[in-house]
Protein backbone atom coordinates (compact mmCIF):
# COMPACT_ATOMS: atom_id res chain seq x y z
CA UNK A 1 0.00 0.00 0.00
CA UNK A 2 0.84 3.57 -0.44
CA UNK A 3 3.17 5.16 2.18
CA UNK A 4 0.74 7.66 4.15
CA UNK A 5 3.97 10.35 5.11
CA UNK A 6 4.42 12.63 1.78
CA UNK A 7 8.11 14.18 1.27
CA UNK A 8 7.91 17.46 3.10
CA UNK A 9 9.31 19.55 0.75
CA UNK A 10 6.93 19.27 -2.34
CA UNK A 11 3.50 20.60 -2.54
CA UNK A 12 0.95 18.45 -4.52
CA UNK A 13 -2.28 18.82 -6.39
CA UNK A 14 -5.56 16.91 -6.33
CA UNK A 15 -4.88 15.04 -9.78
CA UNK A 16 -1.78 13.55 -7.45
CA UNK A 17 0.86 15.41 -9.43
CA UNK A 18 3.82 16.41 -7.32
CA UNK A 19 6.10 19.42 -7.66
CA UNK A 20 9.21 20.40 -6.47
CA UNK A 21 10.57 23.87 -6.38
CA UNK A 22 13.92 25.11 -7.36
CA UNK A 23 14.09 28.77 -8.36
CA UNK A 24 12.01 29.25 -10.72
CA UNK A 25 11.70 25.91 -12.03
CA UNK A 26 9.58 23.00 -10.61
CA UNK A 27 9.73 19.92 -11.19
CA UNK A 28 7.16 17.60 -11.91
CA UNK A 29 5.85 14.16 -10.91
CA UNK A 30 3.13 11.56 -9.24
CA UNK A 31 2.83 11.01 -5.99
CA UNK A 32 3.22 7.39 -4.35
CA UNK A 33 -0.42 7.04 -3.65
CA UNK A 34 -1.38 7.88 -7.54
CA UNK A 35 1.40 4.98 -8.60
CA UNK A 36 0.36 2.65 -6.31
CA UNK A 37 -3.52 3.19 -7.60
CA UNK A 38 -2.54 2.37 -11.20
CA UNK A 39 -0.19 -0.85 -10.83
CA UNK A 40 2.51 -1.45 -13.26
CA UNK A 41 3.41 1.74 -15.29
CA UNK A 42 4.06 0.65 -18.76
CA UNK A 43 4.28 3.33 -20.91
CA UNK A 44 4.71 7.54 -20.74
CA UNK A 45 3.39 9.46 -23.72
CA UNK A 46 5.27 12.48 -22.67
CA UNK A 47 6.20 15.88 -25.10
CA UNK A 48 9.72 13.99 -25.14
CA UNK A 49 11.02 15.94 -27.95
CA UNK A 50 9.41 19.34 -26.51
CA UNK A 51 12.53 21.75 -25.78
CA UNK A 52 11.00 24.53 -28.07
CA UNK A 53 9.55 26.29 -24.93
CA UNK A 54 6.11 24.72 -24.74
CA UNK A 55 4.12 26.41 -22.63
CA UNK A 56 1.25 25.05 -20.29
CA UNK A 57 -1.34 27.15 -18.21
CA UNK A 58 -1.52 25.57 -14.28
CA UNK A 59 -3.58 22.57 -14.59
CA UNK A 60 -2.42 21.63 -18.50
CA UNK A 61 -2.59 18.35 -19.76
CA UNK A 62 0.95 17.41 -20.38
CA UNK A 63 1.35 13.50 -21.30
CA UNK A 64 -0.51 10.15 -20.67
CA UNK A 65 0.63 7.04 -18.18
CA UNK A 66 -0.61 3.71 -19.25
CA UNK A 67 -0.03 1.02 -16.30
CA UNK A 68 -1.26 -2.58 -17.21
CA UNK A 69 -4.53 -1.92 -15.64
CA UNK A 70 -5.84 1.48 -17.03
CA UNK A 71 -4.58 5.04 -18.71
CA UNK A 72 -4.23 8.18 -17.10
CA UNK A 73 -3.42 12.08 -18.07
CA UNK A 74 -1.13 13.82 -16.33
CA UNK A 75 -2.08 17.86 -15.46
CA UNK A 76 1.03 20.68 -14.72
CA UNK A 77 0.42 21.16 -11.58
CA UNK A 78 1.87 24.79 -12.00
CA UNK A 79 1.66 26.89 -15.66
CA UNK A 80 5.03 27.40 -17.93
CA UNK A 81 7.94 26.11 -20.03
CA UNK A 82 8.61 23.13 -20.36
CA UNK A 83 12.50 23.03 -20.27
CA UNK A 84 13.61 19.16 -19.51
CA UNK A 85 11.76 16.01 -20.11
CA UNK A 86 12.80 12.79 -18.02
CA UNK A 87 14.37 11.12 -21.07
CA UNK A 88 15.09 7.61 -19.18
CA UNK A 89 11.28 6.68 -18.65
CA UNK A 90 10.87 6.14 -22.28
CA UNK A 91 12.53 2.95 -21.94
CA UNK A 92 12.02 2.53 -17.87
CA UNK A 93 8.68 3.49 -16.99
CA UNK A 94 8.91 1.34 -14.36
CA UNK A 95 10.57 4.17 -12.24
CA UNK A 96 7.71 5.52 -11.50
CA UNK A 97 6.79 2.59 -9.43
CA UNK A 98 10.08 2.17 -7.93
CA UNK A 99 10.99 6.39 -7.11
CA UNK A 100 7.48 8.00 -7.44
CA UNK A 101 9.78 10.97 -5.75
CA UNK A 102 13.19 10.64 -7.35
CA UNK A 103 14.08 8.63 -10.68
CA UNK A 104 10.15 8.77 -11.47
CA UNK A 105 10.02 12.75 -12.22
CA UNK A 106 8.62 13.54 -15.81
CA UNK A 107 8.93 17.12 -16.14
CA UNK A 108 10.79 20.39 -15.14
CA UNK A 109 8.91 23.68 -15.83
CA UNK A 110 10.29 26.78 -15.68
CA UNK A 111 7.02 28.79 -13.86
CA UNK A 112 5.47 31.52 -15.21
CA UNK A 113 3.16 32.64 -12.67
CA UNK A 114 4.66 30.79 -8.60
CA UNK A 115 1.65 32.23 -6.95
CA UNK A 116 -0.16 29.16 -8.69
CA UNK A 117 2.27 27.36 -5.73
CA UNK A 118 -0.23 28.68 -3.07
CA UNK A 119 -3.29 26.69 -4.67
CA UNK A 120 -1.42 23.25 -4.33
CA UNK A 121 -1.48 21.54 -0.75
CA UNK A 122 1.41 20.82 1.77
CA UNK A 123 2.41 17.32 2.66
CA UNK A 124 -0.13 17.02 5.30
CA UNK A 125 -3.02 18.34 3.57
CA UNK A 126 -3.01 15.93 1.00
CA UNK A 127 -1.87 13.31 3.20
CA UNK A 128 -5.73 14.47 4.56
CA UNK A 129 -7.25 14.76 1.62
CA UNK A 130 -6.14 10.93 0.75
CA UNK A 131 -8.26 10.19 3.85
CA UNK A 132 -11.12 11.61 2.24
CA UNK A 133 -13.46 9.76 0.84
CA UNK A 134 -14.02 10.26 -3.24
CA UNK A 135 -11.37 12.21 -3.83
CA UNK B 1 -4.58 11.20 -12.20
CA UNK B 2 -8.10 9.64 -11.33
CA UNK B 3 -8.85 6.84 -10.02
CA UNK B 4 -12.32 5.21 -8.43
CA UNK B 5 -12.85 3.39 -5.16
CA UNK B 6 -14.24 -0.03 -5.00
CA UNK B 7 -15.07 -0.30 -1.83
CA UNK B 8 -19.35 -0.38 -2.37
CA UNK B 9 -21.14 -2.22 0.17
CA UNK B 10 -23.33 -4.20 -1.78
CA UNK B 11 -20.28 -6.30 -3.91
CA UNK B 12 -20.02 -10.24 -3.05
CA UNK B 13 -17.30 -11.60 -1.76
CA UNK B 14 -15.70 -14.87 -1.60
CA UNK B 15 -14.85 -17.23 1.51
CA UNK B 16 -11.23 -16.02 1.14
CA UNK B 17 -11.73 -12.03 0.94
CA UNK B 18 -10.31 -11.38 4.09
CA UNK B 19 -7.56 -13.93 3.54
CA UNK B 20 -6.55 -11.77 0.12
CA UNK B 21 -6.69 -8.42 2.31
CA UNK B 22 -4.19 -10.00 4.90
CA UNK B 23 -1.91 -10.55 1.64
CA UNK B 24 -2.28 -6.83 1.10
CA UNK B 25 -4.22 -7.51 -1.94
CA UNK B 26 -5.90 -4.45 -3.94
CA UNK B 27 -9.40 -5.46 -4.11
CA UNK B 28 -11.79 -4.47 -7.09
CA UNK B 29 -14.91 -4.84 -8.63
CA UNK B 30 -15.63 -7.22 -10.92
CA UNK B 31 -19.30 -8.89 -12.34
CA UNK B 32 -20.41 -7.62 -8.91
CA UNK B 33 -17.99 -9.30 -6.34
CA UNK B 34 -14.87 -7.51 -4.66
CA UNK B 35 -11.97 -9.94 -5.80
CA UNK B 36 -8.02 -9.23 -5.65
CA UNK B 37 -6.95 -7.80 -8.83
CA UNK B 38 -3.45 -8.17 -7.46
CA UNK B 39 -1.42 -8.86 -4.91
CA UNK B 40 2.07 -7.33 -5.31
CA UNK B 41 2.50 -6.52 -9.37
CA UNK B 42 0.19 -8.13 -12.55
CA UNK B 43 3.98 -8.51 -14.23
CA UNK B 44 5.47 -10.42 -11.44
CA UNK B 45 2.43 -12.95 -11.16
CA UNK B 46 1.99 -12.64 -14.77
CA UNK B 47 5.55 -14.13 -15.01
CA UNK B 48 5.62 -16.40 -11.51
CA UNK B 49 2.56 -18.72 -13.53
CA UNK B 50 4.28 -18.41 -16.96
CA UNK B 51 7.85 -19.34 -15.47
CA UNK B 52 6.84 -21.36 -12.08
CA UNK B 53 3.42 -21.18 -10.89
CA UNK B 54 0.51 -18.96 -9.72
CA UNK B 55 -2.75 -19.45 -6.93
CA UNK B 56 -5.76 -18.12 -8.06
CA UNK B 57 -9.08 -17.71 -5.72
CA UNK B 58 -12.05 -18.19 -8.53
CA UNK B 59 -14.18 -18.90 -6.51
CA UNK B 60 -16.52 -16.15 -8.01
CA UNK B 61 -17.47 -18.66 -10.73
CA UNK B 62 -20.80 -20.44 -10.58
CA UNK B 63 -20.93 -23.85 -10.58
CA UNK B 64 -24.48 -25.85 -11.41
CA UNK B 65 -25.37 -29.16 -10.96
CA UNK B 66 -27.36 -31.01 -13.76
CA UNK B 67 -28.66 -34.35 -12.71
CA UNK B 68 -31.23 -37.29 -14.16
CA UNK B 69 -32.08 -39.38 -16.97
CA UNK B 70 -32.79 -36.62 -18.73
CA UNK B 71 -29.39 -34.40 -17.90
CA UNK B 72 -27.88 -35.41 -21.08
CA UNK B 73 -30.94 -34.29 -23.46
CA UNK B 74 -31.34 -30.92 -21.22
CA UNK B 75 -27.67 -30.16 -21.92
CA UNK B 76 -27.53 -30.98 -25.71
CA UNK B 77 -30.49 -28.84 -26.09
CA UNK B 78 -28.72 -25.65 -24.12
CA UNK B 79 -25.19 -26.09 -26.06
CA UNK B 80 -23.46 -26.18 -29.54
CA UNK B 81 -21.11 -28.77 -27.94
CA UNK B 82 -21.28 -32.55 -28.15
CA UNK B 83 -21.77 -33.54 -24.17
CA UNK B 84 -23.31 -36.61 -25.55
CA UNK B 85 -19.44 -37.21 -26.25
CA UNK B 86 -18.44 -36.63 -22.89
CA UNK B 87 -16.51 -39.68 -20.65
CA UNK B 88 -17.35 -39.48 -17.20
CA UNK B 89 -14.18 -37.56 -15.99
CA UNK B 90 -13.70 -35.27 -18.66
CA UNK B 91 -15.02 -31.72 -19.23
CA UNK B 92 -15.85 -29.77 -22.02
CA UNK B 93 -15.70 -25.78 -23.27
CA UNK B 94 -18.43 -24.93 -24.46
CA UNK B 95 -21.38 -21.60 -24.76
CA UNK B 96 -25.00 -21.25 -24.20
CA UNK B 97 -26.17 -19.53 -27.27
CA UNK B 98 -29.27 -17.63 -27.85
CA UNK B 99 -31.98 -18.65 -30.68
CA UNK B 100 -30.70 -16.24 -33.00
CA UNK B 101 -26.57 -17.44 -32.13
CA UNK B 102 -25.86 -14.73 -29.60
CA UNK B 103 -23.55 -15.86 -26.79
CA UNK B 104 -25.73 -16.27 -23.27
CA UNK B 105 -22.16 -17.54 -21.43
CA UNK B 106 -19.75 -19.38 -22.17
CA UNK B 107 -19.10 -22.34 -19.53
CA UNK B 108 -17.20 -25.70 -18.71
CA UNK B 109 -19.54 -28.90 -18.50
CA UNK B 110 -18.22 -31.80 -16.27
CA UNK B 111 -19.13 -35.19 -16.62
CA UNK B 112 -19.12 -36.33 -13.23
CA UNK B 113 -20.99 -39.37 -13.26
CA UNK B 114 -23.36 -40.71 -16.53
CA UNK B 115 -26.54 -38.58 -15.39
CA UNK B 116 -24.43 -36.16 -13.36
CA UNK B 117 -23.35 -32.79 -14.41
CA UNK B 118 -21.36 -29.97 -13.35
CA UNK B 119 -21.57 -26.43 -15.41
CA UNK B 120 -19.15 -23.90 -14.40
CA UNK B 121 -20.35 -20.51 -15.66
CA UNK B 122 -18.92 -17.33 -15.49
CA UNK B 123 -19.24 -14.99 -12.08
CA UNK B 124 -21.61 -12.17 -13.25
CA UNK B 125 -23.44 -14.30 -15.50
CA UNK B 126 -24.67 -16.27 -12.57
CA UNK B 127 -28.22 -15.43 -12.38
CA UNK B 128 -29.00 -14.66 -15.68
CA UNK B 129 -27.53 -18.33 -16.48
CA UNK B 130 -29.49 -19.95 -13.80
CA UNK B 131 -32.45 -18.46 -14.77
CA UNK B 132 -31.61 -19.40 -18.61
CA UNK B 133 -31.16 -22.91 -17.97
CA UNK B 134 -33.97 -23.23 -15.21
CA UNK B 135 -36.60 -22.12 -18.14
CA UNK B 136 -35.34 -24.81 -20.46
CA UNK B 137 -36.12 -27.23 -17.61
CA UNK B 138 -39.86 -26.68 -16.89
CA UNK B 139 -40.89 -29.31 -18.96
CA UNK B 140 -38.21 -32.16 -17.57
CA UNK B 141 -39.13 -33.65 -14.38
CA UNK B 142 -36.41 -36.25 -15.25
CA UNK B 143 -33.58 -33.39 -14.50
CA UNK B 144 -32.96 -32.11 -11.39
CA UNK B 145 -30.80 -28.82 -11.19
CA UNK B 146 -28.93 -27.42 -8.06
CA UNK B 147 -27.37 -23.95 -8.04
CA UNK B 148 -24.29 -24.72 -6.05
CA UNK B 149 -22.21 -21.48 -6.69
CA UNK B 150 -22.21 -20.68 -2.94
CA UNK B 151 -21.41 -23.74 -1.69
CA UNK B 152 -18.39 -23.97 -3.54
CA UNK B 153 -14.95 -22.74 -3.62
CA UNK B 154 -12.37 -23.08 -6.28
CA UNK B 155 -8.73 -22.59 -6.34
CA UNK B 156 -6.81 -22.83 -9.89
CA UNK B 157 -3.41 -23.50 -9.26
CA UNK B 158 -1.67 -22.45 -12.51
CA UNK B 159 1.65 -22.96 -14.21
CA UNK B 160 4.42 -25.16 -15.16
CA UNK B 161 5.57 -26.53 -11.64
CA UNK B 162 1.45 -26.93 -10.83
CA UNK B 163 1.74 -30.35 -11.11
CA UNK B 164 4.98 -30.87 -8.81
CA UNK B 165 3.94 -28.19 -6.21
CA UNK B 166 0.19 -30.78 -6.05
CA UNK B 167 1.25 -33.58 -6.01
CA UNK B 168 2.48 -34.03 -2.38
CA UNK B 169 -0.59 -32.97 -1.11
CA UNK B 170 -2.54 -35.92 -2.81
CA UNK B 171 -2.65 -39.23 -3.37
CA UNK B 172 -4.50 -38.82 -6.52
CA UNK B 173 -1.75 -39.99 -9.52
CA UNK B 174 -1.71 -36.15 -11.53
CA UNK B 175 0.03 -37.35 -14.45
CA UNK B 176 -2.85 -39.62 -15.02
CA UNK B 177 -5.44 -36.90 -15.49
CA UNK B 178 -5.01 -35.49 -19.43
CA UNK B 179 -6.08 -31.93 -20.45
CA UNK B 180 -9.63 -31.32 -20.40
CA UNK B 181 -9.79 -34.50 -17.77
CA UNK B 182 -10.67 -34.47 -13.92
CA UNK B 183 -10.56 -36.64 -11.05
CA UNK B 184 -12.16 -36.82 -7.45
CA UNK B 185 -9.63 -36.33 -4.76
CA UNK B 186 -8.16 -35.52 -2.13
CA UNK B 187 -6.12 -32.51 -1.48
CA UNK B 188 -4.86 -31.46 1.72
CA UNK B 189 -7.54 -33.42 3.42
CA UNK B 190 -10.21 -31.44 1.63
CA UNK B 191 -12.44 -33.53 -0.62
CA UNK B 192 -11.74 -31.89 -4.07
CA UNK B 193 -12.74 -32.00 -8.08
CA UNK B 194 -9.12 -32.25 -9.21
CA UNK B 195 -9.55 -31.06 -12.85
CA UNK B 196 -6.62 -30.52 -15.62
CA UNK B 197 -8.40 -27.42 -16.83
CA UNK B 198 -7.29 -23.70 -16.49
CA UNK B 199 -7.56 -20.11 -18.15
CA UNK B 200 -3.69 -19.17 -18.48
CA UNK B 201 -2.16 -20.84 -21.30
CA UNK B 202 -0.16 -23.07 -19.06
CA UNK B 203 -0.49 -26.50 -17.39
CA UNK B 204 -2.26 -26.24 -14.32
CA UNK B 205 -5.62 -27.63 -12.06
CA UNK B 206 -8.76 -26.14 -10.94
CA UNK B 207 -9.98 -27.87 -7.66
CA UNK B 208 -13.68 -27.57 -6.66
CA UNK B 209 -14.33 -28.12 -3.27
CA UNK B 210 -17.18 -27.36 -0.34
CA UNK B 211 -16.10 -23.37 0.33
CA UNK B 212 -16.12 -24.09 3.45
CA UNK B 213 -12.19 -25.43 3.42
CA UNK B 214 -11.47 -22.69 1.33
CA UNK B 215 -9.04 -20.74 3.34
CA UNK B 216 -7.44 -24.49 4.56
CA UNK B 217 -6.76 -25.08 1.26
CA UNK B 218 -4.99 -22.15 -0.10
CA UNK B 219 -2.91 -21.96 3.08
CA UNK B 220 -1.82 -25.43 2.36
CA UNK B 221 -1.32 -24.95 -1.90
CA UNK B 222 0.37 -21.67 -0.84
CA UNK B 223 2.52 -23.23 1.90
CA UNK B 224 3.14 -26.16 -0.47
CA UNK B 225 3.92 -24.12 -3.74
CA UNK B 226 6.17 -20.73 -2.11
CA UNK B 227 9.64 -23.12 -1.75
CA UNK B 228 8.78 -23.75 -5.48
CA UNK B 229 8.23 -19.66 -6.68
CA UNK B 230 4.18 -20.16 -6.59
CA UNK B 231 2.94 -16.45 -6.25
CA UNK B 232 -0.64 -15.54 -5.21
CA UNK B 233 -2.32 -14.04 -8.39
CA UNK B 234 -5.54 -11.88 -9.23
CA UNK B 235 -7.45 -11.25 -11.86
CA UNK B 236 -5.11 -8.28 -13.39
CA UNK B 237 -2.80 -11.50 -14.33
CA UNK B 238 -5.51 -13.46 -15.02
CA UNK B 239 -6.61 -11.20 -17.61
CA UNK B 240 -3.71 -10.73 -19.19
CA UNK B 241 -2.26 -14.41 -19.13
CA UNK B 242 -5.67 -15.27 -20.57
CA UNK B 243 -5.11 -12.40 -23.45
CA UNK B 244 -1.78 -13.86 -24.45
CA UNK B 245 -3.22 -17.16 -25.03
CA UNK B 246 -6.33 -15.59 -26.98
CA UNK B 247 -9.05 -16.59 -24.67
CA UNK B 248 -12.38 -15.38 -24.78
CA UNK B 249 -13.65 -13.08 -21.88
CA UNK B 250 -17.41 -12.60 -21.36
CA UNK B 251 -18.51 -9.12 -21.72
CA UNK B 252 -15.44 -8.59 -24.35
CA UNK B 253 -15.01 -11.28 -27.15
CA UNK B 254 -18.39 -13.07 -26.27
CA UNK B 255 -22.12 -11.01 -25.75
CA UNK B 256 -25.30 -11.12 -26.04
CA UNK B 257 -24.74 -10.11 -29.50
CA UNK B 258 -21.64 -11.93 -30.69
CA UNK B 259 -22.05 -15.48 -31.71
CA UNK B 260 -19.30 -18.20 -31.10
CA UNK B 261 -18.62 -18.36 -34.68
CA UNK B 262 -17.62 -14.66 -34.92
CA UNK B 263 -15.35 -15.60 -31.66
CA UNK B 264 -13.26 -18.41 -33.16
CA UNK B 265 -14.69 -20.56 -31.14
CA UNK B 266 -16.15 -22.98 -34.64
CA UNK B 267 -14.32 -25.77 -32.93
CA UNK B 268 -16.58 -26.04 -30.35
CA UNK B 269 -19.63 -25.75 -32.15
CA UNK B 270 -20.51 -29.48 -33.44
CA UNK B 271 -23.47 -28.75 -36.28
CA UNK B 272 -23.72 -32.20 -36.74
CA UNK B 273 -23.80 -33.94 -33.76
CA UNK B 274 -27.07 -35.53 -33.44
CA UNK B 275 -29.45 -33.47 -31.24
CA UNK B 276 -31.00 -29.75 -32.20
CA UNK B 277 -29.75 -26.98 -29.92
CA UNK B 278 -30.50 -23.54 -29.45
CA UNK B 279 -29.60 -21.09 -32.14
CA UNK B 280 -28.68 -23.91 -34.32
CA UNK B 281 -30.64 -22.94 -37.16
CA UNK B 282 -29.18 -19.25 -36.89
CA UNK B 283 -25.18 -20.66 -36.67
CA UNK B 284 -25.93 -22.77 -39.47
CA UNK B 285 -27.27 -19.77 -41.37
CA UNK B 286 -24.17 -17.58 -40.33
CA UNK B 287 -21.95 -20.62 -41.40
CA UNK B 288 -23.12 -20.62 -44.89
CA UNK B 289 -23.87 -17.12 -45.86
CA UNK B 290 -20.47 -15.96 -44.09
CA UNK B 291 -19.80 -14.57 -40.99
CA UNK B 292 -20.23 -10.53 -40.78
CA UNK B 293 -17.23 -9.99 -38.35
CA UNK B 294 -14.43 -11.86 -37.03
CA UNK B 295 -12.51 -12.12 -33.65
CA UNK B 296 -8.14 -11.54 -34.66
CA UNK B 297 -5.23 -10.71 -33.22
CA UNK B 298 -3.51 -7.77 -33.37
CA UNK B 299 0.13 -6.00 -32.98
CA UNK B 300 0.15 -2.20 -32.94
CA UNK B 301 3.46 -1.26 -34.42
CA UNK B 302 3.93 1.38 -31.77
CA UNK B 303 4.25 2.61 -27.84
CA UNK B 304 0.23 2.65 -26.06
CA UNK B 305 -1.68 0.19 -25.35
CA UNK B 306 -5.17 -0.66 -26.84
CA UNK B 307 -7.67 -1.05 -24.78
CA UNK B 308 -11.40 -2.24 -24.75
CA UNK B 309 -13.99 0.12 -27.31
CA UNK B 310 -10.65 1.23 -28.69
CA UNK B 311 -11.54 2.11 -32.93
CA UNK B 312 -9.42 -0.14 -35.30
CA UNK B 313 -9.36 1.98 -38.46
CA UNK B 314 -8.29 1.73 -42.17
CA UNK B 315 -7.52 5.49 -43.37
CA UNK B 316 -10.39 7.05 -41.51
CA UNK B 317 -12.50 4.27 -42.63
CA UNK B 318 -13.72 2.36 -38.91
CA UNK B 319 -13.60 -1.16 -39.61
CA UNK B 320 -14.59 -2.43 -35.87
CA UNK B 321 -13.43 -2.11 -31.98
CA UNK B 322 -10.84 -3.56 -29.79
CA UNK B 323 -12.72 -5.82 -26.97
CA UNK B 324 -9.41 -6.15 -24.89
CA UNK B 325 -5.31 -5.42 -24.80
CA UNK B 326 -2.98 -5.24 -22.79
CA UNK B 327 0.97 -5.19 -23.07
CA UNK B 328 2.11 -8.60 -23.27
CA UNK B 329 4.36 -8.84 -20.37
CA UNK B 330 5.86 -12.32 -22.38
CA UNK B 331 6.02 -10.69 -25.66
CA UNK B 332 7.01 -7.17 -24.18
CA UNK B 333 4.80 -5.12 -26.84
CA UNK B 334 1.19 -4.01 -27.01
CA UNK B 335 -1.67 -6.53 -28.15
CA UNK B 336 -4.96 -6.82 -28.54
CA UNK B 337 -8.22 -8.49 -29.62
CA UNK B 338 -10.98 -7.23 -31.57
CA UNK B 339 -13.53 -7.79 -34.16
CA UNK B 340 -12.89 -7.04 -38.14
CA UNK B 341 -15.08 -7.93 -41.29
CA UNK B 342 -13.98 -10.97 -42.39
CA UNK B 343 -12.24 -9.31 -45.73
CA UNK B 344 -10.05 -7.17 -43.12
CA UNK B 345 -9.43 -10.35 -41.33
CA UNK B 346 -6.41 -12.35 -42.84
CA UNK B 347 -3.01 -12.84 -41.14
CA UNK B 348 -1.04 -9.94 -42.19
CA UNK B 349 -2.94 -7.39 -42.90
CA UNK B 350 -2.32 -3.95 -42.17
CA UNK B 351 -4.58 -1.46 -40.21
CA UNK B 352 -4.63 0.97 -37.25
CA UNK B 353 -5.59 0.95 -33.67
CA UNK B 354 -6.43 4.73 -32.51
CA UNK B 355 -5.06 4.71 -29.33
CA UNK B 356 -5.83 7.52 -27.08
CA UNK B 357 -7.71 9.14 -30.30
CA UNK B 358 -4.13 8.69 -32.14
CA UNK B 359 -4.03 5.97 -35.10
CA UNK B 360 -1.18 3.64 -34.85
CA UNK B 361 -0.59 1.26 -37.33
CA UNK B 362 -1.27 -2.00 -36.98
CA UNK B 363 -1.08 -5.46 -38.12
CA UNK B 364 -3.11 -8.67 -37.97
CA UNK B 365 -1.26 -11.61 -36.17
CA UNK B 366 -2.28 -15.32 -35.37
CA UNK B 367 -4.25 -16.15 -32.25
CA UNK B 368 -3.01 -16.77 -29.72
CA UNK B 369 -0.27 -14.50 -29.04
CA UNK B 370 1.52 -17.37 -26.72
CA UNK B 371 1.63 -20.66 -26.75
CA UNK B 372 3.13 -22.38 -24.04
CA UNK B 373 6.22 -24.98 -24.81
CA UNK B 374 5.43 -28.33 -25.25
Amino acid sequence: MAQTDQPKDLKYAETHEWVRVDGDEATIGISDYAQDELGDVVYLDLPWDDTSGHTLAQGGHFGDIESVKATSELFTPVGGTIVRVNQALKDHAEQVNSDPYGAGWMIVVKMSNPADLDKLMSAKEYTQFLGKPGH
Amino acid sequence: MSEHDATATSLRRTPLFETHRALGARLVEFGGWEMPVQYSSILEEHRAVRERAGLFDVSHMGEFYVEGAGAVALLQWLVPNDVARLQVNQALYTQLCRPDGGTVDDLLVYRLADERFMTVVNAGNIEKDWGWIASHATERPDVRLTNAADETGLLALQGPRAEAILQPLTQTPLADIAYYHFHPGTVAGVACVISRTGYTGEDGFELYFPAEHAVGLWNALLAAGQPQGLLPAGLGARDTLRLEAGLCLYGHELTDEITPLEAGLGWTVKLNKDSDFIGRTALEEEKRTGLRRKLVGIEPRDRGIPRAGYPILREDQTLGEVTSGTLSPTLDHPVAMGFVPPADAAVGTELEVAIRGKPVPATIVALPFYKRPK
